[in-house]
């Protein structure tokens, strides 16, 4: 290597060459990722679900010619295409206001896994910021954020989730501050011990000896020991959020009425369950395969990423 | 030897607060230490070198702190700089290493970007652009640790620059935490019981490659120990403490040769030695006194088979017991 080469004179060089830097670590990353995953055929399959959900999500209206929202009256609860009056033209049947389900089902993912991704972010950052400060600083800013975790923790989440749905009242916005109200102890828990654990280490020392501040000291030795963990918990608690999203849409505490969400559409085929028990069935299975999808996807990702469960 | 010593150290005095009353861990602790030089502090666990060593950075965690003294490094005292120009004292102007050096190294990053990280945060490559943009400062900061990783003996530095701490060994990870230490060129190594942790071959090469640094760098190594035989093979001088405070001060062969305090003594005695099989270990009597506390006068006098009724009367200065200021703190020799 030598010293002469040119410094990046314009501002779209300097940028060209960090993005490719930035580019080669993470195929590097990605490629050792891959190779573990495919060792964990039941974690591959898990991602290979969340990725048809993903794009199901995204492309809804290229899979589907129907409208969510609006029905054939003529076309109400029409069977699933293996009954001898079913047809193709509903393969999932209808519902009792005609519409198409598997539409409906595709839709429904949008808020789902939006609710899904955006709660648990939020969730996230806000829980790692301060589990960070707190388990690092201690000191009263440690016990005020401590009780106050301790105080929503003792709230049953879905009883809390629907006391503040019901105060704030239906919407998506609300119902992504129901979730995070809550959704961020997790995370703040789990950093907070984490840090604790980490803290003690000798690494921290030795930063502190070879004359780091505590803010590169939290940010750029610690965190990095402790971003797996978060990730492997943000993946396992994601199904958690959908659940929570879904029983809210049940209960009618959920996205406004409208919008397909599956919640309400298990909801809504409550009342037909014996004379078509589809409306409520699809739904419900959408719910579950999504969910445990997300889990046994996030058992692999512990596996894959926690060093400690690893040994070489 | 130059007229002002690298380190001095002035009455230094660390106590820890508890319930039952302040814990005095360092207890009057005067060294001084020129350019080069090798002095080696031994004593018991708890005894307080470790934290002799930790004042000099002043990283006493709380609610530690440093009730009294002065540090005067390179003429500064250190205990009067303010936060910042401390940071820029440690890792840079003095530079420490552990006992346990896998749990020292972050395990989430290659040791190489470790060391590079000890020459980014004290700004020794200054390059035109800010850090990652310049790729000539990067080059040259990846020469450097190239060229220190071969300095302290880690073989094909190229291919172990991308490895992690868990795949190195024990000895080449103490040679790693090395090499971090010395990146930024300290004049002051500061090692807390360095191969404590290692087999004994490794203690071997690892003391050889501290010898090295010493005489080829001039880095002056203050060596924290509880083992005698390392202190006595390495350092020039050694200082012997006992419950926070010097007992026996002086140049290696005196006090290891000659020792004149009877902790010393103990010490030495209470120490197996190869191919004496039939000689008797004769362990100290008793423990290390609570350092709530203490006598104003010998706290060694409660295990100290000559005590007198005078050791405990009154503070005990140091006697002169031999040559080149060999000292020790007994009224044996008053």
């Amino acid at each position: 290597m030598s010293a002469n080469v040119p410094a990046h004179s314009t501002l779209i060089s300097r940028q060209r060459y960090l993005w490719g830097i930035r580019l080669r670590m993470w195929q590097r990353n990605a490629v050792d990722f891959w190779r573990e995953l495919r060792q964990r055929p039941l974690a591959l399959l898990g991602g290979i679900v969340i990725l048809i959900y993903l794009f199901m999500a995204i492309a809804a209206p290229y899979l589907t010619t129907y409208d969510p929202t609006r029905g054939n009256l003529r076309m109400r609860l029409e069977p699933p295409f293996w009954y001898p009056k079913g047809s193709w033209d509903y393969p999932l049947g209808t519902d009792a206001q005609g519409r198409d389900l598997l539409t409906r089902i595709i839709y429904g993912s949008r808020v789902s896994l939006a609710v899904g991704f955006l709660a648990i972010g939020i969730s996230v950052v806000i829980g790692t910021i301060l589990g960070l400060l707190a388990g690092y600083f201690r000191g009263r800013f440690d016990n005020v954020i401590s009780r106050l975790a301790d105080l929503l923790l003792a709230f049953p989440y879905l009883i809390f989730a629907i006391g503040v749905m019901a105060f704030l009242g239906p919407g998506f916005a609300n119902l992504i501050l129901a979730l995070t109200f809550k959704g961020w102890v997790e995370f703040f828990r789990l950093v907070r011990g984490e840090m604790l654990a980490e803290k003690t280490k000798e690494y921290v020392e030795a930063a502190r000896v070879a004359g780091m501040g505590h803010w590169a000291i939290i940010v750029k030795e610690i965190l990095p020991n402790i971003v797996h963990s978060i990730f492997v918990l943000g993946t396992l608690r994601m199904g958690h959020m959908i659940i929570m999203e879904a029983s809210l849409s049940f209960l009618g505490l959920g996205v406004p009425p409208h919008i397909p969400a599956w919640g309400s559409m298990v909801a809504a085929g409550r009342d037909y369950l014996l004379i078509a028990w589809w409306v409520s069935t699809f739904p419900g299975l959408a719910i579950l395969f999504l969910v445990l999808a997300i889990n046994v996807f996030g058992e692999g990702l512990r596996d894959i990423l926690d060093p400690r469960l690893k040994i070489e | 030897m130059s007229d002002t010593p690298l380190l001095e150290i002035k009455n230094l005095t660390t106590i820890y607060p508890t319930k039952r009353g302040n814990v005095r861990a360092v207890d009057g602790v005067d060294l001084t230490l020129h350019e080069g030089e090798i002095l080696g502090i031994v004593g018991e666990s708890g005894c307080g070198k470790s934290t002799v060593l930790l004042s000099i950075l002043r990283l006493i965690r709380k609610p530690g702190r440093i009730a009294n003294g002065h540090i005067l490094f390179k003429g500064r005292d250190l205990l009067t700089l303010s936060g910042r120009e401390m940071r820029e004292i440690r890792g840079k102007e003095i530079a420490m290493i552990f006992q346990d050096p896998l749990s020292t190294l972050n395990p989430a990053f290659p040791v190489g970007e470790q060391i590079r990280e000890s020459l980014r945060l004290h700004h020794i490559v200054n390059g035109r652009l800010p850090w990652p943009l310049d790729r000539a400062a990067r080059s040259k900061e990846k020469e450097i640790v190239l060229k220190i990783m071969e300095e302290v003996g880690i073989p094909s530095p190229m291919d172990r620059y991308r490895s992690y701490p868990h795949q190195f060994s024990g000895g080449m990870q103490q040679r790693a935490l090395i090499a971090i230490a010395l990146v930024c060129g300290p004049s002051l190594l500061l090692a807390d019981e360095p191969t404590t942790a290692l087999d004994v071959t490794i203690q071997a090469q690892i003391l050889d490659l501290m010898r090295r640094i010493n005489q080829e760098r001039g880095t002056a190594i203050i060596l924290v120990t509880h083992d005698l035989g390392v202190a006595a093979e390495f350092c020039d001088s050694i200082a012997v403490m006992y419950a926070g405070r010097i007992v026996e001060q002086g140049p290696v062969d005196q006090v290891i040769g000659n020792p004149q305090h009877p902790y010393t003594q103990g010490l030495l005695e209470s120490r197996p030695r190869l191919g004496e099989r039939g000689r008797r270990i004769h362990p100290i009597p008793g423990n290390v006194p609570d350092l709530v506390d203490l006598p104003e006068g010998c706290a060694f006098a409660p295990r100290c088979p000559y005590a007198r009724p005078e050791c405990t009367e009154g503070p005990i200065p140091f006697y002169p017991v031999g040559e080149n200021g060999h000292v020790a703190r007994c009224i044996l020799h008053a």
